[in-house]
């Protein structure tokens, strides 16, 4: 499949914006959604919707089978070992918080350690931190070198016998750096820690095998990935997420209910109170359908192509300032230009028609490592084209001449 | 969509050459706040005596529009009483919302298009705000 025949599944990219043609390379905060899973989901709506594992009539035994049919997806996209290591959730955020809350509570206490790394977004620095405070466990830092990235002899110093939980991201929001998450787990069992990866920003752009990386946990979004807002996944190991409480009880969780007493539904439902988001999980389910129908290697190559082309096309522009590192990074391009603010920057942008993201990424820490207060985003996914990083060339070329009227 | 609209001569003249940038050694109100959304951030202070705003300076890290709107905020509220400041603010954020205010200190009308671009209103008001609070905290 061409990248002219995937925009076509895209009705969202096909608008003007201030009368210029959409280009949308904001997909590191949200990706767009193809037909494919914009039908799922209003054809669930349509056809399917009742409430699921209690209905007797035949919608709440239709609306059961596409929920857990959507976690058998997951499951096989992720190589996980069964649907119940597959906890379906709000979002990345959501799901490291399970893990901090229950896990992490329940195992540190005062002279523990949990290591973390300066480029974690703050969804997984913060139930970190909150962790650290409510136990007396020690929060580390594996260091984070010059160009941004981590050593491995850096996270062998980091990661002790005391070190009962790692947690890092696959891939950086904001450096594109690439972690290698699978030594770091290595290292991590090697010393008896549990390891957590943050998958919000490596599962929508590469293939992700949880049993290859023998990661703990794993967590991500589905609407980075081309799904639904609202959904996402905790995956755990089997054996760690049984010993684990669950942090919401409710319907739908428990088992049996006593007047002083209660007990809980078996794995994964234990960690699923409420009525679950099941729309959301039809169009994750429509989501990974889609991906793999083009394939991940496939993205992944696309992406890699792309990013090569910007950063070579965007290092001519001079006064632009790229952080992290050149190779070996994910699809997402973080810059300034000059001295002008990334806000303005990205307002003059937009009056072309381009959309990026300003700001601090959610990632306060790292920003003030980077000695910026703000920075500007340009981030990739399956359907951009050349065509667009021109666009983004030209209207950054056109910011530079604009402000440089104003200011200069 | 005009760009110009927002990025007025003006505008640009007070984000090139701030007036009141700095900060008093001590006695002064002094503010902190943030746009945790953006990161942008200004910290505010302000001489009160009798009543009266005698003096205000401030430092900050922000764009072009949230810098020259702390700019012009300054210099507008020094010499005013605390209700006439207070009583600009509200001005400003009427502004903000697209309607038509007229100023005693000009150079904040430049500001009037930022209401066309609702993205980028909470810059131009992080300094107002931060004046608010802390002539808030001056009364009490």
């Amino acid at each position: 499949m061409n990248t002219l025949q995937i925009r076509e599944m895209f009705p969202i990219l096909h608008q003007e914006i201030n009368g210029h043609p959409l280009v949308y390379l904001d997909n590191a905060a949200t990706a767009q959604k193809p037909l494919q899973v914009i039908e799922a989901v209003k054809r669930y709506y349509e056809h399917d919707n009742a409430n699921v594992h209690r209905g007797v009539h035949t919608l709440g035994s239709r609306a059961t089978d596409v929920y857990e049919g959507a976690r058998d997806k997951v499951a096989r996209f992720l190589h996980a070992r069964s649907t119940e290591e597959v906890v379906f959730v709000r979002g990345t955020t959501t799901a490291i918080n399970i893990v901090a809350a229950s896990y992490g509570r329940a195992v540190c206490q005062e002279g523990d350690e949990i290591v973390i790394t300066p480029m974690e977004h703050h969804s997984n620095l913060i139930p970190w931190q909150q962790v650290a405070k409510a136990t007396g466990a020690t929060l580390k830092y594996i260091p984070l070198q010059e160009d941004g990235t981590i050593s491995l002899e850096d996270a062998e110093q980091t990661i002790t016998d005391r070190t009962k939980i790692v947690a890092l991201t696959y891939v950086s929001n904001v450096l594109g750096v690439i972690n290698p998450v699978r030594d770091i787990a290595r290292i991590a069992h090697r010393h008896g820690a549990k390891i957590l990866v943050d998958g919000a920003q490596s599962t929508p752009h590469m293939k992700v095998d949880v049993q290859d990386l023998d990661c703990d946990f794993y967590a991500f979004s589905g609407h980075k990935m081309c799904g639904p807002t609202g959904i996402g996944v905790l995956y755990g190991k089997k054996q760690l997420l049984e010993q684990m409480e669950p942090i919401e009880f409710g319907g739908e969780m428990i088992d049996h209910v006593d007047l002083y007493d209660s007990t809980w539904k078996e794995l994964p439902w234990k960690f699923e109170g409420g009525t679950p988001i099941i729309a959301g999980a039809v169009g994750l389910g429509a989501a990974i359908d889609f991906l793999q129908e083009i394939g991940l290697d496939e993205i992944e190559r696309h992406e890699k192509k792309l990013t090569a082309y910007a950063m070579d096309r965007l290092s001519a522009i001079g006064d632009l300032q790229i952080y992290g590192p050149r190779h070996e990074r994910s699809g997402l391009i973080t810059f300034n230009l000059g001295d002008i603010h990334p806000h303005d920057v990205a307002t003059v942008l937009d009056a072309e028609g381009v959309a990026i993201r300003a700001g601090h990424h959610c990632c306060q820490p790292l920003m003030r490592r980077l000695n910026a207060s703000a920075t500007a985003r340009a981030s990739f996914y399956l359907y951009n084209t050349e065509e667009e990083v021109d666009r983004l060339v030209d209207s950054l070329i056109k910011t530079k001449e604009y402000f440089g009227y104003a200011i200069g | 969509m005009q760009l110009d609209d927002l990025y007025r001569r003006v505008i640009m003249d007070h984000y090139k050459t701030p007036r009141n940038r700095g900060k008093f050694e001590d006695g002064a109100v002094s503010v902190e706040l943030n746009n945790p959304t953006c990161g942008d951030k200004i910290t505010l202070q302000m001489r009160v005596e009798d009543g009266i705003v005698q003096e205000a300076r401030f430092i900050g890290e922000g764009c072009s529009i949230s810098m020259a709107s702390a700019s012009m905020m300054t210099d507008a509220v020094k010499g005013k009483t605390v209700e006439d400041a207070m009583g600009m603010a509200e001005d400003f954020s009427k502004l903000m919302q697209g309607e038509p205010v007229e100023f005693e200190y000009e150079d904040i009308e430049a500001l009037s298009g930022v209401s066309k671009f609702p993205a980028r209103i909470k810059c131009a008001t992080l300094a107002w705000k931060a004046m608010q609070k802390g002539l808030e905290a001056a009364k009490n």
